[in-house]
């Protein structure tokens, strides 16, 4: 039965990914980030990640426009709170559904290309969506302030269930189950959790094979009778739903859903995630999106004072030199450091840091004869077999 | 009748005519072997097979089914399977997915979602991947990634892929070019022994000795058109042949 379920090869690796996820309130207090919100973070682009892997890890094709998704999954979100229900499992439910549809919509035209034409079309898109929800969908998205909940709001199927009179605005739940604080984290891990097996299925199918048949040689692919268009596009909506639903969990830990989140910024940094990690491996795109947020945290709520601070003990004129210096890549400049890790990565490490663990664990083999937990990380970054 | 019947095909690049007014009749469960000098036409007729090229005009016609105007997956999945001249594999993966790759496409079709079994529990498309691989020779190398082999081992996978298909009609385009001779010979006595199966194949080839040791019928063509077609003993001796690959000069 067990088997049946999981790969025996893969157990190890699918627990060590549990353990880690559960306990990630404790492993990652040292590190300054085992706080909810934070955390929360990781899991919900932990999960966008592990989406844009199916499609740009196995298929090779790179999507600029998976915001436009994510986006899609958060005003979905928002409206089922205001229309239907505070619980949050018809939100999750629907956005995933609703990025899903959205990416069949985008995918079907822009897989017409393939290479920089499907990328710019993908980025074209997600550009008219986000300017849509910003201007012209006001009706639906309120634009410019983003859609949130209000007192008033119909919310059909609570107000079926129970009759009591909201005085202040109500909160999401899970079944009565508030999805603030550490809940709410344990909320998204479990569903990262989710999210990681059903990718190590992909991977580990015939359907992952063929995946990643496409990104080694389309032709041959269709010399050998396949039809890639319609394994490109299952890929697509797949994770077009994954970033549905990581909108979704947004709007769950904060029902809010404005359309900067439809921004190709976003759309751009789940690129960044997928290769700083390692496109195409398991683990990668979680490693990936969990660096990013946690350096993002540090540094840009570092600002001159502190930096100066930090610097004291210089003498001075080198102190405010150094300041200046530093204070470009911090706060509102953390994007100047994200770029600078990113081109370091690329040059030195095109696999990703998924590559250097695996660099690392054969040093380890080399050098001690094993040292079976380094062994097991160079396994992880081993793309599917 | 022929199970691949060509005719009146005509094909041009701008001003050349690539292909003019080609006739083909192949016959099932034979060895055809189209011979030329370069740029006589062979491949481009073979992309007219395969869907990579649309002739201009004329008709192929296979098994039945016409195979232009139809996307080259469907005409894999029809039964023809083609071998490249430089050979078409899928180098990140290995040899054993490079294989079981096509014997899904032959038992699935050209798209199943099949997202959730796993690989491993493929024990039919496996084993008919692994025994075709060790047919080859290339058995102990299943792990192996694909772009890291010889040329020749491409040549050896390639064909892996295309006969775990069990195609009816196998284009072989120069399979033994590069190939040292010891190679070369090993490769006729592996398409001996296919062909021995009653798999039709079509072969371009430009060493005569592959061509003759294999052929049960030869096609010259010169200047995009067959000039002479006939059994090999009828090829060996005729002027016209020895005017169109040496000017006029005796074999």
């Amino acid at each position: 039965m067990m088997h049946n379920l999981i790969n025996k090869r893969d157990l190890p690796l699918f627990l060590g990914f549990i353990v880690v996820v559960l306990l990630a309130p404790i492993i990652m207090n040292p590190l300054g980030a085992g706080y909810p919100d934070l955390l929360q973070k990781f899991a919900i682009f932990g999960i966008f990640a592990i989406g844009f892997n199916i499609l740009f890890g196995l298929t090779g094709y790179l999507s600029f426009g998976h915001a436009a998704f994510l986006g899609v999954g958060s005003y979905t979100a928002v409206w089922t709170f205001k229309l239907l229900t505070m619980n949050v499992v018809p939100a999750i439910f629907l956005s995933t559904l609703m990025g899903g549809l959205f990416a069949l919509l985008i995918g079907v035209v822009s897989l017409r290309r393939s290479g920089i034409y499907f990328s710019i079309l993908t980025l074209a898109f997600a550009q008219m969506a986000y300017n849509l929800a910003y201007s012209v969908l006001t009706p639906i998205t309120n634009g410019e302030t983003g859609l949130q909940l209000r007192l008033h709001d119909p919310r059909y199927l609570d107000n079926f269930l129970t009759s009591s009179v909201e005085t202040s605005l109500p909160s999401t739940t899970f079944f009565g189950l508030s999805m603030s604080g550490f809940s709410g984290f344990y909320f998204c891990a479990v569903i990262l959790i989710i999210c990681f097996y059903v990718s190590l299925r992909i991977f580990r199918s015939p359907f992952g094979v063929m995946l990643r048949a496409v990104k080694s040689n389309q032709e041959r692919m269709s010399y050998t009778g396949l039809n890639t268009r319609p394994y490109t596009l299952a890929a697509f909506v797949i994770s077009g739903m994954f970033a549905g639903l990581a909108g979704g969990l947004m709007a769950v830990t904060d029902p809010l859903a404005g359309a900067e989140r439809m921004q190709w910024t976003v759309g751009g940094e789940v690129v960044l995630m997928t290769i700083l990690g390692g496109a195409g491996t398991l683990i990668g795109p979680v490693l990936g999106a969990v660096t990013i947020k946690y350096f993002e945290n540090i540094f840009s709520s570092l600002n001159d004072n502190i930096l100066m601070g930090f610097f004291s003990f210089m003498p001075e004129p080198l102190q405010h030199a150094a300041t200046a210096v530093a204070g470009l890549f911090v706060g509102e400049g953390w994007h100047l450091t994200l770029g600078a890790l990113f081109v370091i990565i690329v040059v030195f490490l095109p696999g990703g840091l998924m590559e250097g663990l695996s660099r690392i664990g054969k040093l380890f083999r080399r050098g001690g004869g094993g040292d079976g937990k380094k062994d097991a990380a160079a396994k992880f970054a081993t793309p599917a077999e | 009748m022929g199970i691949l019947q060509v005719k009146n095909v005509n094909k041009r690049f701008g001003g050349l005519a690539a292909l003019a007014d080609v006739n083909l009749d192949i016959e099932q469960s034979t060895v055809h072997a189209i011979i030329g000098p370069n740029g006589a036409g062979k491949s481009t007729l073979l992309n007219c097979f395969v869907g990579r090229l649309k002739p201009d005009t004329g008709t192929v016609m296979f098994d039945g089914t016409s195979l232009l105007g139809i996307s080259p997956h469907e005409i894999n999945q029809a039964g023809v399977s083609r071998v490249f001249q430089t050979p078409e594999i899928f180098g990140d993966l290995t040899l054993l997915e490079n294989v079981m790759i096509p014997a899904f496409a032959k038992r699935d079709g050209a798209f199943t979602l099949n997202a959730w079994p796993d690989l491993r529990r493929e024990g039919d498309i496996r084993d008919k991947a692994v025994s075709m691989l060790s047919d080859l020779g290339i058995g102990d190398k299943l792990k192996i990634t694909a772009a890291t082999l010889s040329r020749g081992d491409k040549r050896r996978l390639e064909l892996a892929m295309c006969l775990v298909q069990e195609p009816k009609l196998l284009l072989l385009d120069e399979p033994t070019a590069g190939m040292a001779r010891a190679d070369t010979n090993a490769t006729v006595d592996l398409l001996k022994g296919i062909a021995a199966q009653g798999i039709t194949m079509v072969v371009i080839e430009h060493d005569m000795h592959v061509v003759f040791s294999l052929a049960d019928k030869i096609t010259v063509m010169a200047q995009g058109t067959p000039i002479v077609e006939g059994l090999p003993e009828e090829i060996k001796g005729n002027a016209k042949v020895q005017e169109a690959y040496l000017g006029g000069a005796h074999l």
